[in-house]
């Protein structure tokens, strides 16, 4: 997980992805290639496939064809943790947090793997110094030291987001993938998971679906548009703007 | 031998059609409730005893008709007032609800008929033999038993293929994230399917009753057979819960009924080598072996497929 | 002890108070385990702290799969068993071939035995959680428990395997022919048992193994693979199982078939969820009720397996965190001074409760004693089993009970939701 990376080429690089339920498919010729230290955002309609884009880079579903790079690495196939551990990380759309667990707990297991602890049994894991500052610091990045006793699950909804957030920066991931953060947030809540997510994303690649355009333009250093499994146009911001076949078909959809 | 194998095939599609009785009922509960129903094998086992009971009381035609209707109205009631209101704690609160349920019932039935087997007859009207193959004689209560699993193993199949509840089990069983979108009635429907598979247990065990032993163990020794049967089936499966049944039927029906062992076929051991595990295996005949076939079978389809024969689901 | 698994955010040794409280609880706990039996020296109260000490190591290792990693097993008693076979074996080498292992030293044989079937095994079952878990453990303890009977050169076929554990090699001058020593070394198994067990979830691995129980999805994309979690806590779960097995073969001087059975699986799943779950402490609680009531209802009356049957149908319906479930729910208000506002509710509740509780045991006890005609003595009032005047009794009590109690029910739930909304307003949730 080092910082050093623009030698690897793309940090993903989604080559020819097809992915089929029984005869249907969902995904089609999807070509996806996000740089190293980009912030990239996918957009497009409901039911485009966006969720399922995620999961077939983050191990969670494996494509029927085609294959997804990591660092130039192949990870198509490989088990989500061994993908997580090559440096992606990802979080939900449905806020998917250990509930039973305080806060603390919740963002401290999500660095015990890359502080290097795994499965230890011969630990006390409260006198691991390192796991506790670097806890202490995600907890103080995400605005919720004051809540740390607190059971994941009983927390606001906006408050379960950054945690959500936080648990997917914690392992110190280089790549990093958010899936609708801000979705279901009010305005002023919004702006504040904008701003920290700019800055904890800071330095890393992010790649990140959402729905909120000001969220999008203002972030997204590159965007993706993906219509029915397939991505029509990719480019900056203005060129996404500019795009006639985005216009016809994403704004197109919008306006029903 | 011929003989063995002729007899033995039939006793083993009888239980395994016994099997599907049950099985096929908890595959649709587990599907569509995601409760995998460990008093099922006592609603098996309530079916025999009502039916010993109504039997003695207004005779075995009209108890095979109440004692399932009995049953199925006693897993509606746990499915009404049990499990509905346990839902809320999860999967696991349910399925140790239905487990403390299996131990409740189990007492109930030894306190009120014993723990010694009762004197279940197969009714006068079918107690001769149907027919002789070789020299044994074939009661005539089997093949009403297998005529019985075989009409509701039809009844079922129209239902499923040609009823509208019946589209609905089926849409759940391959879709069962879908089961919530059924609409406000989707407690009657759970409700319904509880007591429909809660009454073919009861009518497995009214029929089963008679042919083998009806006694208050009855259900903890035939469960864990019966989840055997549809976790190698994979579970959710129907197809594959079929398939299983008839598996686990014959193998053991054919297990029972082989006396051979390691020592008849290739000769004894060294006797100076005294006792030890080897000798053990050595000595024991098939039929001693045939109560751990089914979980042999279980480990050996959990390294080999591990989500059984047909199933398509993680969990 | 009485710190949660789940919500030991604040170190215990970041104050010094705290330290002091974590320290004297244990210290306490140690204290009373020396104590006990010289206030109770009778040979039944030596007896019953032996069983329960057991039943503790037993309930605690039960626990390392349900409450810590989220596994349900119905098979847990085959580690137990298998725990206890290994100490009778080796009890019984140790005699034959002079061996200087002294009998303190075979409880861990018993946990190698219980360690070393999970090692084996546990790779397949923990590949899927939940309820195929479950059912696999089901299955698993029906073959080894069948197996057992075939194995007869290892498990003695009905009898069992019988030891001597007096002719073990002697430690400190202690035989341990007295219930008393043998007392002694199963509290001191089960001190050391509870301090590794506690320790354990307060490692990573028992961090993760709590990951793992809420969401073994989330856990694959930080980076572990669930499936190693479940097997090292399947493995830890089974160590000590067996050495629980162990101290039983120790004490019994037996082991037999039944240790590895459906009814010791299913004790133990019993002791562990009505105790409580969610808290380290919850078995210990379980166990020491479970085994304690199964001593003394057994005397009492022929249907007592169907009360336990009862309790725990009540526990998973109404309380699923189990007795130190309900006690950590009056937590916050304690600490938030609002308890006393649900107290008179609780006062209100006792007699319709325990009138309804009064109907449904002289129900049972009318149906198993209706065919012996054996009187029913309750609180000291005797009731004939066969004469209506019981029924009705029976009938007024459990629907009248049932009527009046669930209105005091509803007037405590009113009472506590009050007092809960108070205590999160001053900032007390747990």
């Amino acid at each position: 997980m080092s910082g050093a990376v623009s030698d690897k080429g793309a940090a993903i690089e989604v080559r020819a992805v097809e992915k089929r339920f029984g005869n249907v498919g969902i995904i089609r010729d999807l070509n996806l290639s996000v740089a190293q230290g980009e912030r990239h955002a996918i957009i497009g309609p409901n039911g485009a496939g966006k969720s399922t884009t995620f999961n077939l880079i983050s191990g969670h579903i494996k494509p029927t064809s085609g294959e997804v790079r990591l660092n130039g690495d192949v990870i198509s196939g490989l088990r989500p943790f061994e993908i997580n551990r090559r440096g992606l990380s990802r979080s939900f759309q449905v806020t998917n947090v250990f509930a039973r667990m305080t806060v603390w707990e919740n963002v401290r297991c999500a660095v015990l793997w890359a502080t290097g602890h795994r499965y230890a049994f011969w630990k006390n894991v409260d006198s691991l110094p390192e796991v506790r500052e670097r806890t202490a610091q995600i907890l103080d990045d995400i605005h919720l030291t004051h809540r740390r006793d607190v059971p994941a699950g009983l927390l606001t909804y906006a408050e379960q987001r950054e945690l959500e957030i936080g648990i997917t920066i914690a392992g110190g991931a280089t790549v990093v993938m958010l899936d609708e953060p801000t979705a279901g947030m009010s305005h002023a809540e919004t702006d504040r998971a904008v701003s920290l997510i700019r800055r904890l994303t800071e330095g890393k690649t992010l790649v990140i679906v959402e729905h909120d355009m000001s969220v999008v333009f203002g972030l997204a250093d590159r965007i993706s548009v993906l219509v029915y499994g397939h991505i029509i146009a990719s480019g900056t911001p203005e060129e996404i703007r500019r795009d006639p076949k985005v216009k016809e078909a994403y704004l197109g959809e919008e306006a029903h | 031998m011929l003989e063995l194998v002729v007899i033995s095939t039939l006793n083993g599609v009888l239980f395994g059609m016994l099997l599907f009785l049950l099985s096929s009922g908890l595959t649709v509960i587990f599907s569509m409730m995601g409760v995998l129903n460990f008093a099922h094998a006592s609603f098996y086992m309530l079916g025999a005893f009502f039916g010993f009971q109504l039997t003695k009381w207004i005779g075995f035609w009209p108890a095979l008709v109440l004692a399932p209707l009995l049953v199925g109205a006693i897993g509606m009631a746990v499915e009404r007032y049990g499990l509905r209101n346990t839902h809320k704690h999860g999967h696991v609160a349910e399925l140790l609800l239905t487990f403390g349920l299996a131990f409740a019932i189990e007492e109930i039935v030894s306190m009120i008929w014993g723990k010694s087997p009762l004197d279940y007859r197969v009714p006068a009207l079918l107690d001769f033999p149907a027919f002789t193959i070789f020299s044994t004689n074939y009661p005539a209560y089997k093949i009403f038993m297998l005529a019985v699993s075989v009409i509701i193993f039809v009844a079922l199949l129209i239902v499923l293929k040609r009823t509208r509840v019946g589209l609905i089990v089926q849409a759940a069983l391959t879709h069962p994230h879908m089961v919530g979108h059924l609409g406000h009635n989707v407690g009657r429907v759970f409700m319904a399917v509880f007591g429909v598979g809660s009454a073919l247990a009861g009518l497995a065990g009214v029929i089963a009753g008679p042919a083998l032993v009806t006694q208050s163990d009855m259900a903890a020794s035939l469960g864990p057979i019966l989840f055997v049967v549809i976790v190698f089936g994979g579970l959710g499966s129907l197809p594959g819960a079929f398939i299983a049944s008839l598996v686990i039927g014959l193998v053991q029906t054919f297990a029972v009924a082989l006396d051979g062992s390691l020592a008849s076929a290739l000769g004894p051991l060294d006797p100076s080598a005294g006792p030890s595990v080897l000798t053990d295996i050595w000595n024991v005949t098939i039929a001693q072996v045939a109560p751990i076939v089914p979980y042999v079978l279980l480990v050996i389809i959990l390294i080999v497929r591990p989500m059984g024969l047909m199933g398509t689901r993680e969990s | 002890m009485t710190t949660a698994t789940t919500s030991t955010s604040k170190v215990a040794a970041d104050t010094s108070g705290g330290s002091l409280r974590f320290y004297g609880v244990w210290l306490l706990g140690i204290a009373a385990l020396i104590v006990l039996p010289m206030i109770f020296s009778s040979g039944g109260s030596l007896t019953s702290f032996s069983l329960i000490g057991i039943a503790i190591v037993f309930a605690l290792s039960y626990n390392i799969l349900l409450g810590q990693t989220g596994l349900l097993s119905f098979g847990h008693a085959v580690h137990y068993g298998l725990g206890g076979f290994a100490a009778c074996h080796m009890m019984n080498a140790v005699v034959s071939h002079g061996w200087p292992i002294p009998l303190p030293f075979i409880p861990l044989f018993g946990g190698l035995g219980g360690l070393i079937f999970a090692v084996i095994i546990g790779w397949v079952m923990t590949k899927r959680a939940g309820t195929v878990f479950a059912m696999i453990s089901l299955g698993i303890g029906e073959l080894v428990a069948s197996s057992s009977l075939i194995l007869r050169s290892v498990f003695g076929g009905e009898s069992g395997i019988t030891t001597d554990r007096t002719a073990l090699p002697k430690m400190l001058g202690w035989s341990f022919g007295s219930q008393l020593q043998v007392y002694y070394l199963i509290a001191f198994w089960l001190v050391l048992s509870t301090i590794a067990m506690y320790a354990l979830t307060r490692t990573p691995l028992g961090r993760i193994s709590n990951a793992v129980r809420d969401n073994p999805e989330r856990v694959q994309f930080i980076g572990y693979d669930p499936h190693v979690v479940r097997y090292l806590a399947f493995c830890f779960a089974g160590f000590f199982a067996g050495v629980a097995g162990g101290l039983a073969a120790i004490n019994f001087e037996i082991a037999n078939s039944a240790y590895l059975g459906a009814i010791q699986s299913g004790f133990v799943l019993f002791s562990t969820f009505i105790g409580g779950t969610a808290y380290f402490f919850g078995p210990i609680l379980g166990a020491i009720m479970v085994t304690y009531l199964q001593l003394g209802l057994a005397n009492l009356t022929s249907a007592w397996q169907l009360y336990f049957g009862i309790i725990f149908i009540g526990i998973v319906m109404f309380s699923p965190g189990g007795i130190a479930g309900l006690l950590m729910m009056h937590r916050p208000l304690v600490r938030a001074g609002t308890l006393w506002t649900v107290i008179p509710s609780y006062l209100v509740a006792v007699v319709p409760t325990l009138a309804f509780a009064c109907g449904v045991i002289l129900t049972i006890e009318t149906v198993a004693r209706y065919s012996t005609g054996e009187a029913i003595n309750l609180f000291g009032i005797g009731f004939k089993p066969t004469s209506p005047i019981t029924w009705i009794a029976a009938a007024v009590l459990v629907v009248g009970g049932a009527f009046i109690a669930r209105l005091s029910w509803r007037q405590i739930a009113e009472a506590w939701d009050r007092a809960a909304t108070i205590a999160r307003d001053r900032g007390y949730v747990a």
